[in-house]
């Protein structure tokens, strides 16, 4: 190692290497390496490119999926959606993403999921990719070692016209997760933990790198789960480096490099992660051997407590700012200060978004459920994450094993994690693996609690808030 | 694209942390794929009440806020969604400048690129000119001036801001940022071409 060299973060290479030139004294323009599109935005972005009479720089770069305004019904024709405007955007999207000749995923490949379970499934993601896409979860592809990030249509428009982006280089941030999990304790407890300990703006202006025992030991599609709510602790990226993990899980996948592209590929994947050394703008620390199983309360994820806390006093609140969001929130939710969490009933148990509805998401509700019934009134619902995993489910027979508890198993797409047309979830309380509570997110007035698919599927047993690992 | 300088216009205060772009403009109303058309349902899940008539209660519904062209709010505005129908409805509904102490990432970087400034202040300072504002029944009116980068309060007291030289810049002049970045061509195709020898596998 060059003595003089300074050790360098995981951040600092990846972006150093798509750095083209320095626009300003704060802006750098970037290579971007994927540019992913989706019906919803993706229309957006292609009609005023359009519009503006510019041509697509490098199509080969480009991916579009449809999966935000789909349809999950069950035997889903080519343009159904709940989505009153759903039709046209997304043949917009096809027609044009055809034309243009974009690596096009329609609603019946078979390879079809929502864009950032897909992407890291198929080596469309992949270590020191720049990736971006019109989604703020895009993050989720940081858990394959890739600077993901969401964007704009405006800015998605940019990268169409240029394959370029100028972004504001942010400070870096390092997440150590020490310590180990207990069983029946997720990927997605720890980051719901973190945004409880840091508050919903903690990453404003970061780029955050995942770290320690707790990490290293998860699967890739934990760090993926856990690199998805970046976005909700305001940090628009989120990264765990690429180790043999992501490797393996690379390898052989489609659109993964072939040959001796694959030896140089993982010749320079390793030599990625942040050398020893290397400083941080900011160090947090978040202690993984006492976490519990965590549930949102509110109408922030920040709004969180262990499954076996009490809704807090909002009067105890950090500052005057928290405490009026939490006032708000108890209003909103319908919940009072000082109230047991486990126990509260829900109406309606969702497994499903970029979060949590990878294989292993709904093999540990799979679990849980086997052999037992979803409470009657709790409407129960699987939206599986991609079609190769709702495919890999039904070999394994998961899919009987939900339908068998009372949950309804559908297609895969975004589905009930945003509001988008169907009043299913009108004026109910919702536990969900999803990653946002905010208010109206999925319908007007519904009360949205985050969770793992584990405590998911415990609390749809139960018909209320439960502990997986306290269920009868 | 539309240029910014400098707006004098009533202010409304919306002091709450964490105002997400969810609230903004509800997934429901983001259909389309036209550039216009979303002011209509800004903030809507607060706006109106259960059977579409306005929400008394809620500031944007209250006259002078109204005709509201600046946007007062607490840390964290337009957290979450990547939706860039939030900055269009907002700008749509009339707002030219909004004044809070941190954004999300994302919708930063999209008020930018809708003709809007988003303008960083301390609380303490966003709350003096809420203050201001408050106490003139609304009728006081906020300056943001991008050029000098400067908010002054109804009584004339002044408050510098930072902002990326780049995006103010453009923001500014209303360019058009593709042709901006098409006119360093040859740089990009140099980096690719360099780039490509080294990671093939990214072409």
């Amino acid at each position: 190692m060059n003595s003089e060299r300074k050790p360098r973060t995981f951040f600092d290479k990846v972006w150093d290497d798509h750095l083209i030139t320095a626009l300003g004294p704060d802006t750098d323009l970037l290579q971007i390496d994927r540019l992913v599109l989706h019906e919803l935005s993706g229309s957006q972005a292609m009609r005023s490119l359009r519009e503006a009479g510019h041509e697509p720089m490098n199509r080969g770069q480009v991916f579009t999926i449809i999966e935000h305004l789909i349809s999950t019904r069950p035997g889903r024709g080519p343009t159904d959606s709940v989505s009153v405007s759903g039709p046209v955007m997304i043949e917009t999207t096809r027609k044009a993403s055809i034309e243009w000749g974009f690596h096009f995923i329609d609603y019946n490949d078979p390879r079809q999921g929502i864009a950032h379970v897909a992407a890291p499934e198929l080596g469309i993601a992949f270590p020191g990719a720049t990736l971006v896409c019109c989604d703020s979860h895009t993050s989720t592809n940081g858990g394959v070692g890739a600077l993901a990030f969401g964007i704009g249509a405006s800015e998605a428009e940019h990268v169409l016209a240029t394959q370029t982006l100028a972004q504001s280089r942010p400070r870096t941030m390092r997440v150590t997760f020490a310590g180990s999990l207990a069983p029946g304790v997720y990927a997605k407890d720890m980051i719901l933990a973190l945004i409880g300990q840091i508050g919903a703006q903690g990453g404003i202006g970061f780029a955050t790198e995942f770290a320690g025992p707790a990490v290293r030991d998860l699967s890739v599609e934990g760090r993926l789960t856990l690199c998805n709510m970046a976005i909700e602790f305001s940090c628009k990226y989120g990264f765990v480096p690429p180790d043999e993990k992501t490797i393996d899980y690379l390898r052989g996948s489609e659109f993964s490099p072939k040959g001796e592209d694959w030896d140089r590929a993982v010749a320079y994947w390793r030599t990625l992660p942040s050398d020893d050394g290397a400083t941080f703008d900011r160090e947090v620390t978040v202690d993984c051997s006492q976490l519990e199983p965590q549930v949102t309360w509110g109408i922030s994820p920040q709004q969180v407590v262990s499954v076996s806390g009490l809704v807090p006093d909002p009067s105890m609140a950090v500052d005057a700012e928290a405490r009026q969001l939490g006032e708000r929130a108890l209003g909103y939710m319908r919940l009072s200060a000082g109230q047991s969490l486990a126990g509260v009933p829900i109406d309606v148990a969702y497994i499903g978004s970029c979060t949590n509805a990878r294989l292993s998401d709904l093999r540990a509700a799979a679990a849980v459920l086997a052999g037992r019934k979803v409470k009657a009134g709790v409407l129960a619902i699987c939206v599986p994450g991609s079609t190769p995993v709702k495919r890999a489910a039904e070999a394994e027979g998961i899919d009987r094993i939900f339908r068998e508890a009372g949950f309804e198993w559908h297609e895969s797409a975004c589905g009930f994690c945003g509001h988008i047309g169907d009043n299913r979830f009108a004026d109910l309380r919702v536990v969900s693996t999803t990653n946002r509570n905010f208010e109206g997110r999925q319908g007007p007035l519904t009360r949205t609690h985050l969770a793992s698919p584990a405590t998911v599927a415990a609390s749809a047993v139960a018909g209320c808030i439960t502990d997986a690992r306290r269920l009868a | 694209m539309e240029s910014f300088r400098k707006v004098t216009g009533v202010a409304a205060p919306m002091l709450r942390i964490n105002i997400d772009t969810d609230q903004i403009i509800p997934a429901l109303f983001l259909g389309g794929t036209d550039a216009k058309g979303y002011g209509a349902n800004l903030f809507h899940g607060q706006r109106f009440m259960a059977g579409g008539s306005p929400n008394p209660d809620f500031v944007l519904n209250q006259p002078p806020y109204d005709q509201a062209q600046v946007l007062l709010a607490d840390r964290n505005f337009g957290c979450g969604s990547s939706r860039e129908r939030a900055p269009k409805a907002l700008r749509e509904f009339g707002f030219r400048a909004i004044v809070a102490p941190s954004y999300g990432g994302i919708f930063f970087n999209n008020c930018f690129r809708n003709g809007m400034v988003p303008v960083e202040l301390p609380i303490g300072q966003v709350r003096e000119i809420a203050d201001e504002v408050q106490s003139s029944g609304g009728r006081g009116l906020v300056t943001v001036d991008l050029e000098s980068q400067e908010v002054v309060s109804p009584s004339g007291r002044r408050y510098r801001f930072e902002a990326p030289e780049t995006l103010r810049q453009m923001l500014l002049q209303g360019m058009d940022e593709i042709a901006m970045t098409l006119s360093r061509l040859s740089e990009i195709n140099a980096y690719r071409a360099k780039d490509k020898a080294r990671r093939p596998w990214a072409y």
